[in-house]
């Protein structure tokens, strides 16, 4: 089990190089002249775009650039030298000229945002998908399992910007429960209601069409666990249906929701851009909007690499806590 | 009584395609210390037989009518009708069963120490210590050494074989007066299955319970088994102990049955003997006899009486039945 952590961790460090190369690669090489972008829209003067060049560092060839880049991650990099330098501290992902701010710090402000929405939802997900799923399955093809389909139904054709709208429109502005969002976020650890109030709405938005998806499939895995041979066995042994539901079926026909939860967790947690947006909560999808709006590279390459660094990290996690749930796996590994 | 009489029991499965008749009117006796075969060809319903008597169908889907009544030791209870808590109490505990392939039937996730301790606390009031050196005691019983270091083995770290024995262990833990084994060395290298044949018979020589065996396999079964019903299409087409049916056997079917068994003393040149044809399916059953399509000598019986009715189960010689129109003429 040690040898093989080693080796995964290894190989996803490995992993994590190459993509931080390629998106480096890609956004240098598109075809705009960041040091042009720092100066504005109607800014013609070629003195403050090379001054602005050579301060940010775009002079140098592209390859440069990227052990530069590679360099600020573990020790932090300065713009520019003497009284008007500015530093950003490691690990440092670029500096955004729009913003007139380190990415680092940007991305620390933002990710809290998006890691409350993210938990939040993910949990009301996973207890409305399974509950519902384990609901319908056990009670297949009576009223609750087709009132579990028609939620399914609901769930998964309503987009997210339409679910979230219809909650504004009727939640905030028709009956006026919950107060407008006002577009400032208040962390968890200062005013925990605040915090909550501020993210309901965008919980149960983004939750929705998790939880319908998560349903369909929890109540077929169940029903297809329901007709394994060892449940069989299971009922031969003189066990109740409630044990054979609880110890027999929910493990065998929840460890492959584990591997979905973790990975849609990890994409949730490179930020929700509609449910951010909609709810105006400055979380990494909406800085990531905004930046791609304004071709903000520096950000996009932060968020991107962030994005992959969650991604590869969340992989490895959901394979590790497999071969708790699965012995089977513990030694193929 | 016998210690389990199955009487005239009917199961129909409802299906988009119509009802099927998977057993139609099956019969049967087993006493302690017995061992009853049941023979035949998949789909002849040998399997839902025991389901049906194990309570394991799905009630939605399967008809069940008849009675299956247990001796208990506190007077006879009908398995078909008991209530589940009831039956919940019987399974696993007076009446266990072994399944076909030990591969799926042991739970991959919990090791067969969990799953034999569970089996054993289901059914009684002692501690888990208890339960675990009843375990072990089990599974030294089949033949697993070291039992007390595999109690935390999982199912795949053992083979076919191995898993068979530990489902045996599983069945036997809690003594139960009736085994059910459902084609238990069907999946099994040949020389495993003859270890697991000699263990079941030695095992029920010396707990002393009844056994019903399931096969598809008359060669299987011609060394343990007391009694061996035949059966075909749902129905039972012969009934006989084992000694008396391959040495007189009276139904066309069962004759072919014992032809197809491979022997050693054939002559070398000679291909295995089939029965042609295919069974029928359940859902329109032929008026008359379900084997006689493919009945080598139903032109023996005058007239078309194959086609157009049914034979009744009739008793030959004492403990002998057949359902044949050529009864008493088959002997060869």
């Amino acid at each position: 089990m040690f040898g093989y952590l080693v080796r995964r961790i290894a190989t996803s460090l490995a992993i994590l190089f190459a993509v931080s190369f390629a998106v480096y690669a890609i956004f240098a090489l598109l075809p705009f002249d960041p040091a042009a972008l720092t100066c504005g829209k109607n800014c013609n003067n070629p003195a403050i775009i090379e001054a602005n060049r050579i301060r940010l560092g775009y002079d140098i060839p592209f390859w440069q650039q990227y052990i530069v880049f590679l360099g600020g991650l573990f020790a932090g990099r300065n713009y520019g030298e003497g009284a008007a330098a500015i530093n950003c501290p490691a690990p440092s992902l670029g500096y955004s000229f729009n913003e007139h701010e380190c990415v680092t710090t940007l991305i620390r402000q933002a990710l809290p945002v998006t890691a409350s929405l993210a938990i939040g939802a993910m949990i009301l997900w996973l207890i409305v998908g399974i509950t519902l799923g384990v609901v319908a399955a056990r009670f297949r093809g009576r009223s609750a399992d087709t009132a579990s389909t028609i939620f399914v139904l609901i769930g998964t054709s309503l987009p997210t910007f339409l679910t979230g709208l219809l909650l504004l429109v009727f939640v905030v502005i028709k009956w006026r429960i919950i107060p407008f969002p006002s577009g400032n976020y208040t962390s968890l650890f200062e005013n925990p209601l605040e915090w909550a109030q501020i993210l309901l709405l965008p919980w149960i938005t983004l939750a929705f069409a998790s939880a319908a998806l998560y349903t369909r499939f929890v109540r077929n895995a169940v029903i297809e666990t329901l007709s394994e041979d060892f449940i069989r066995t299971a009922r031969a042994k003189g066990l109740s249906e409630k044990v054979i539901l609880r110890k027999h079926t929910l493990r065998a026909a929840l460890a492959p929701i584990a591997t979905m939860a973790g990975l849609d967790f990890a994409a949730l947690l490179g930020g929700s851009i509609l449910t951010e947006k909609v709810f105006n909560l400055p979380g990494l999808g909406r800085l990531s909007l905004s930046a791609v709006v304004e071709y903000d590279l520096p950000i996009i390459v932060g968020a991107t690499l962030l994005s992959a660094a969650i991604v590869i990290a969340m992989n490895l996690i959901v394979d590790i806590l497999y071969a708790f749930i699965d012995p089977r796996v513990r030694v193929a590994a | 009584m016998s210690l389990l009489e199955v009487n005239n029991l009917l199961v129909e499965f409802r299906t988009p395609d119509g009802i099927v008749k998977a057993v139609d009117g099956v019969s049967f006796k087993v006493d302690r210390g017995e061992t009853l075969a049941i023979v035949g060809e998949s789909g002849s319903g040998k399997t839902v037989t025991n389901l049906a008597v194990m309570g394991l169908l799905p009630r939605k889907i399967a008809n069940i009518s008849g009675s299956a009544k247990l001796d208990t030791g506190a007077g006879p209870v009908d398995l078909l009708t008991i209530p589940r808590s009831e039956l919940r109490e019987i399974r696993g505990n007076d009446v266990a069963m072994i399944f076909q392939d030990p591969m799926s039937a042991l739970h991959p996730y919990y090791t067969i120490g969990n799953q034999i301790i569970e089996a054993h606390q289901i059914h009684n009031q002692c501690s888990q210590e208890d339960s675990e050196k009843r375990t072990i005691e089990l599974l030294e019983l089949v033949g697993i050494s070291d039992a007390r270091k595999r109690l935390n083995a999982f199912p795949h770290q053992f083979s076919g074989g191995m898993r068979q024995r530990v489902m045996i262990a599983m069945a036997l833990v809690n003594n139960p007066k009736v085994l059910i084994a459902d084609e238990p060395t069907t999946a099994l290298d040949v020389t495993v299955q003859a270890q697991i044949m000699k263990l079941l018979a030695d095992l029920q020589k010396e707990l002393g319970m009844a056994m019903i065996l399931i096969t598809h396999d008359l060669g299987v079964v011609a060394g343990s088994a007391d009694r061996i019903n035949v059966m075909y299409a749902g129905k039972i087409v012969e009934s006989a102990n084992v000694f008396e049916l391959f040495a007189t056997p009276q139904m066309p079917y069962t004759h072919g049955l014992l032809a197809s068994i491979p022997r050693v003393d054939r002559p070398q040149l000679q291909r295995l003997e089939t029965i042609s044809g295919q069974p029928p399916s359940l859902i329109s059953l032929p008026a008359g006899c379900a084997f006689a399509p493919r009945c080598a000598r139903k032109s023996e019986v005058s007239g078309s009486a194959c086609e157009l009715t049914m034979p009744a189960l009739v008793e030959i010689s004492t403990g002998h039945s057949s359902r044949c129109h050529l009864v008493g003429q088959v002997n060869r």
